[in-house]
This record gives C-alpha cells, structure tokens and sequence, in this order.
C-alpha cells in the first residue's frame, strides 16, 4: 500500500507572536525557512518543504503551522 | 427526632459542627492539641461520602482544602501555632482567591513550639494580621461546647456568603475539656449552600466581578466555565492585572466585603452587663472563668457583668463601646498580653478605664486571677 | 491549527523571553492533549510560581495560578475532590524541587493520578538568574558568581526513589518524542513525571557561555542519548531520554474510593 506524500500548501505565520529566535529556522532539515528584515519568520524556498513540521512543533512562540494536504 | 447528647471534647464539638455544616473535605496535619480534629474526619468524613488527607505539612494542608474548595466542596483544615504560622502564606491566596475555607487554630502557648499541651489565647492578632498586604479578615471563637457547635456552623455559613477564609481561633482548654454536646437536629441550625452562578455555559462568566450586593457567584473547577484563579491582582475574568484602577478596585472590595458586613457577622453573648460598674470583656477559655467569677459575685451582691465576644474580627468597636458606655471600669481578661484590649481601648470613649487580667504562664486564667486585679483596680487591694 | 483551540490567544504573544523553551513544552503539551481528545472541560492545570509557572494562564483549561512551589499540594486537594478530572502541573525546577521538594516526594509517594511536567532550565529565570537545586556544581548564577557549590539532583532517581510511577525526560529539541511522552504521562494512571530540559538562553545560556537558544538545543541534541540505545552504551556520560519508569501500583484516589466503600460499609 502506497502513501503519498503530502503536498505542501504554505506557512502560515503569526507575525505577531513570533520573536525571531532562529530555532526553526537553524533547525529546518530542508534549509526552508529563513528570518525577514523584521527577524519574523518566512518560507523562503517553499518547494524544497517536506512537511515534517519539526518548524511547527519546535517553535516556542507557537507562532507557526504548516498547511499540508494529504 | 430525639435530641443527641454526647459527652465530647470541644475539638470534636467543632468537628461534629464541620459535618452538620455540610463538610466534604479535610486536608490536616497532625499537631497538638488539634490533632483529635483531624482523627475525627479521618474517621467520619469517609462515612458520609467526604474525604479526608493528611498532607506533609501544614502548608499543603491549606493548599489542598483551597484546591478542593474550588471543585464546589465545603472544605476546613484544623491546626495549632506553628501551623498556623506555616498557613500564612495560603491564607492569603484564599483572601485574594476569594476561596470559602475554614481554618482552625486550636490555640497554644507560643511563641515558636512554645506550650505544646498548654492553653494560650496568643493567636488574635496573627490571624488578623498574620498574612502580608492589606487585607480583611474573619476569626471566631467560643467558650462552651454548644457554641464552640453553632460558631462552627457560622463559620462555614460566613465563608461561603462572604467568599472567604474564616479562621475559627479555639484554644487548648476548650478543645480537650469534655462536656455536654446537644447536637442540633438536622436544619434547626441554617447552613449556606455554595452560591454558584446562573451564567450558562457558552455565555462571558465573570468569576470577579461582584454583583451588586457585593457576593461573586462561583463556578466549580471541572464545570461549564474555565476561568483563572491567581494570587496576583486580577480582573474580572481572573487574570493578572497590574492596573492601579483595578487594584484598587480589588483591594477595596476585599476589605469592605469583610468590614462592611461587620455586623452580620458580630456574635456575642452577655451576662448582666445592664447594670453593672465593672463590665469584663472575655471570650474562650478565659470567658468560662470570667463567668464564674461574675456570677459568684453577684450571689454577693457585687454588680459585675461580662461581654463575651465570640467574633474578634472584624473587632466589633461599635458593641463593645455600646455595651461598655455606662462602666467605670472595663477589665479585658484574656490569656496573651493584651491583643484584645488594643482593640477595646481603640473601641470605648475612655481607653484609661480599661484594665486586663491576664495570664500569661500556660495555665489557665481563674476566677481567683480575675478577681484579684479587679480588686487592685477598685483600690482594695490583693 | 486544532492546538491553538487550546490557547487563550488575547494573551500573545506570550511574555517568554525569545529562544526560551518553555514556549516549546506548551506546544508539546498541547499537541499531547489534542491528540488524546481530551475535553477543555475535563482539563485543570495547576501552577506555581516562576517563568514556568505562567503556562496556565496560555492554556483555556480550567487553571489556577497558586503560590511557589505548592502546585501539587493544590492539584491534590483538586483531585481528590474530582477524581475524573485531568490535573495536569507544570514546575519550573526551583518551584518543584527547592521550595516545592516536599511535596513533590510525597505527590509521587502517594501515586496520585496527575502528570507532573518539571520545565528544568537550570535557573530562577523570572528572578533574574540565581542557581536553582538543577543548576549543578560548577555552574554559574547570580547567587553563584565564583561557580556554584551546590551539587544538583538527578530528577529520574529522585522521582523513582519517591514512588512515581511513570517517570520520563526529554528535551525541547526532541519535540515529537517529547509529546509523545507527555501523552503517555497524561494517560498514565498514577503519579507521572516528565522532566523537560527546557532552554533559558537569558539567563542561564549567558552566564554560563551556552550561547543562544539555537546553539543550546544544539547541545540537547548532541548531549543527550535514548535510553537503552546503542549511541546510550557507547556514551555513558551522556544524559538519557526516555520512559525510565512506568509501572502499576494503587493509585490514591482510587484506593480512597474503595476506603468510602469499607467506611459506609457497602463492600
């Protein structure tokens, strides 16, 4: 039985809540994310976006979720 | 129904009132002389469906009645001196919590361990100003058995309608003497449910936010609303506030719930106070052998009378400068060096007329004591 | 995003400090509950005093903010009260440990059913930095400016020596292992504790050169071993993570339950 893989819609960031510690950025397997002008957080290379949602899970401001469709 | 008389310590009086006064909870620690409280509800509670715990100390003891208090049940926890020390600290996050709880200092010679097995009445102003910050405060107490019962249920009953602790302040003597219990007969003493809010569920419940005559209707932890309870300033929902108009606000309302309500909850007792030149002030242990002396000497002719105070605080000023108006002298008999008589001196018009009989050495205060300052005072002599 | 259902959102961004790790165990612990369904109804979490302490009032369960270090001491008069409720109590270090180490022995002696999370960043963060009873020897705090004397606890042996019966560590780098022990703690029945290495790059990282929050988790990562592994027997200096405990024993309000049924005579 196969499993596809989900596909990767987007990062949806709460701007406000995010206090631009670099833990999701450091730690993302896929070098995907990076912090903005602002040190908030954002998606810079989207395609290369598992959605493992270690960026999610790890990020101490619960500041970011992930949108995957499976 | 017949009546139910026993024969019982005033510790388990005050116990047996907990239960008639709807008692579900009991969180202790063993400590002399309130230790046959805590037996009792070891023993009882778990009968009619209540719990009992014995904590690790006294800190935890309070903690957990006010935890338990908050799930909607009747709570009280029972100690003495140094326990009542070690509960400062919870007795004023049940204050600033607003949490129904009654405390029970069965009072010992102290400072620190003190007089473990010896009667003291030195507890007055810790339970009023033992816990920090501005705050009001309800302590009661009693001499016999009978009202050592019905304070209890007071105690309970101010609790709830005043959502707030209530210290109940007996002492060695009371406690361990044996003597006749009438046990009331189911509901010929009024109890206080818990008020519990009508909001439902879905709708804002504001668990701070008085209505207007000054109560806060509760809701159960475990029940249709979630909200915030904190030891810090907060607003009406709960949660921490650091807003001077809110503080005040809160301040304001946790002291004048408590001393505007002073009336309500003023309980005392008289013997001949109408007529009488020498009019002594006592409450407790030391009220029991103010009465003896009183009434011996009225045999003989002598017009002494006696206010028992059964509330100390809020201090009832007003009753005992009313009570004391036409005395030429006033005598505080007590057991510690004069907390009450602070309060009576602050109370009548002329605080020179005021005079104590105390002891201070463990043993409790005769009728023989009493007599003897009173005749120093009326310049006789010992 | 179902986790955020159990957030009061009016109150963030929260007040934590960025990097710091407590933010990353509510996350977790949130995930835990959302993935066991649990009603927000049925959930009270009580706190004590300290940066760890301000979880409750992030989370929309029935919460109460108590005094330092008597978190369990009120979670057990909650209980035992209502015994069907979920009680969950979230500790800093120096709130459990130092002056909340009594009760924390005798909630875990007792076994009674809540889930103790101790959020172990070393310090007194909220205080400004002094050394807290998980500091360790060596280390530096406020209070502690030549290095500290103070030798720290083990909190696996001093749970497991005190009686819980599920006792687990992790880290705030290990999230989903991290979440997933939670979980397993919540169900657990009996006394559980979780201790969570938990970043404080403000006040703990500074002044002892740990670098930030990111190179912290860099160390939790490389520094800690699961349990029972190949990677823990070539390293036994390491720190373990795990489930180091998880047994049956009575639990309290349980056994009380049976003590009513003796006492009212209908057993």
């Amino acid at each position: 039985m196969s499993k596809d893989k989900p596909t990767y819609k987007e990062h949806r960031v709460e701007r406000e809540w995010c206090k631009g510690c670099g833990i999701c950025v450091h730690f993302c397997p896929k070098n995907v994310l990076a912090l903005d002008q602002e040190q908030k957080v954002m998606a810079a290379r989207p395609e290369d976006c598992i959605c493992c949602r270690l960026c999610e899970y790890r990020c101490p401001d619960l500041a970011i979720e992930v949108i995957c469709e499976d | 129904m017949s009546r139910h008389l026993k024969f019982v310590q005033g510790n388990v009086a005050c116990a047996e009132a907990a239960l008639y006064a709807g008692l579900e909870f009991f969180a202790g620690y063993p400590i002399t002389p309130s230790s046959e409280i805590a037996e009792f509800m070891a023993k009882r509670l778990p009968q009619s469906g209540g719990k009992f715990i014995q904590m690790e100390d006294e800190i935890a003891s309070i903690c957990a009645i006010i935890g338990a208090s908050l799930t909607g049940r009747k709570v009280m926890t029972a100690t003495s001196g140094p326990g009542f020390s070690l509960m400062q600290e919870a007795l004023g996050y049940a204050v600033m919590t607003e949490i129904p709880c009654v405390i029970v200092n069965v009072q010992r010679g102290g400072p620190s361990t003190g007089l473990p097995t010896h009667v003291s009445q030195g507890d007055v102003n810790q339970a009023r100003y033992g816990t920090h910050g501005e705050h009001a405060i309800v302590a009661l107490t009693a001499s016999t058995h009978q009202d050592i019962f019905a304070i209890t249920v007071d105690a309970f009953n101010f609790a709830e309608t005043y959502r707030t602790p209530v210290i109940l302040l007996l002492d060695e003597t009371t406690g361990h003497l044996r003597e006749r219990l009438d046990v009331p007969k189911k509901d010929e003493i009024a109890t206080v449910g818990r008020l519990k809010t009508s909001v439902q569920q879905g709708v804002d419940y504001h668990p701070y936010l008085p209505r207007e005559d000054g109560r806060l209707p509760m809701s159960d932890f475990g029940g249709a609303h979630r909200y915030n309870v904190t030891g810090l300033f907060h607003d009406m929902w709960g949660f921490p506030t650091e807003s001077p108009k809110i503080v005040y606000g809160l301040i304001r309302h946790l002291v004048d719930k408590i001393e505007h309500n002073a009336d309500q909850m003023t309980r005392w007792k008289e013997y001949y106070t109408d007529d009488a030149p020498t009019v002594l002030i006592s409450y407790g242990a030391a009220s029991r052998s103010a009465l003896h002396l009183v009434e011996n000497r009225r045999k003989r002719g002598e017009k002494l009378g006696l206010l028992e105070l059964q509330t100390l605080w809020p201090f009832p000023h007003a009753l005992v400068r009313e009570k004391c108006r036409h005395a030429r002298a006033v005598v505080v008999v007590e057991m510690n060096m004069g907390q009450v008589l602070q309060q009576v001196k602050l109370a009548v018009d002329q605080p020179e007329k005021v005079f104590l009989a105390n002891r201070i050495d463990g043993e409790l205060i005769t009728p023989t004591d009493i007599q003897n300052i009173i005749h120093v005072i009326q310049g006789k002599g010992v | 995003m179902p986790v955020r259902d159990y957030l009061r959102e009016r109150f963030f961004p929260h007040m934590w400090c960025p990097g710091c790790g407590h933010g990353t165990v509510l996350n977790a612990l949130l995930r835990a509950v959302e993935k066991l369904g649990l009603d927000k109804n049925d959930i009270v979490m009580v706190s004590g005093i300290g940066c760890s302490a301000r979880i409750s009032g992030y989370v929309d369960f029935h919460t109460m903010h108590t005094l330092h270090g008597r978190a369990l001491a009120f979670a057990t008069g909650v209980k035992m009260s209502r015994p069907e409720l979920t009680v969950l109590v979230p500790m800093g270090d120096g709130d459990a440990l130092a002056i909340g180490g009594n009760h924390f022995l005798h909630a875990a002696r007792r076994n009674i059913d809540m889930t103790a999370i101790i959020m172990n960043n070393r310090i007194y963060g909220m205080t400004g930095g002094q050394f807290s009873p998980l500091t360790g020897y060596g280390c530096f705090g406020t209070t502690a400016p030549y290095g500290n004397v103070d030798h720290d606890f083990d909190v696996v042996e001093l749970s497991t020596a005190a009686g819980a019966t599920f006792v687990a560590r992790s880290t705030t780098y290990h999230v989903i292992e991290l979440a997933d022990i939670i979980k397993k703690a919540i169900t657990h029945k009996g006394f559980s504790v979780v201790e969570v290495l938990s970043q404080c790059p403000t006040n703990f990282g500074r002044r002892n050169q740990l670098g930030s929050a990111v190179e912290m988790l860099e160390t939790y990562k490389k520094q800690t071993v699961p349990l029972n592994s190949k990677a823990a027997q070539d390293a036994p200096d390491k720190i373990r993570r795990g489930i180091f405990v998880e047994k049956e024993r009575p639990e309290y309000s349980n056994e009380y339950k049976k003590m009513i049924r003796t006492a009212t005579g209908e057993s």
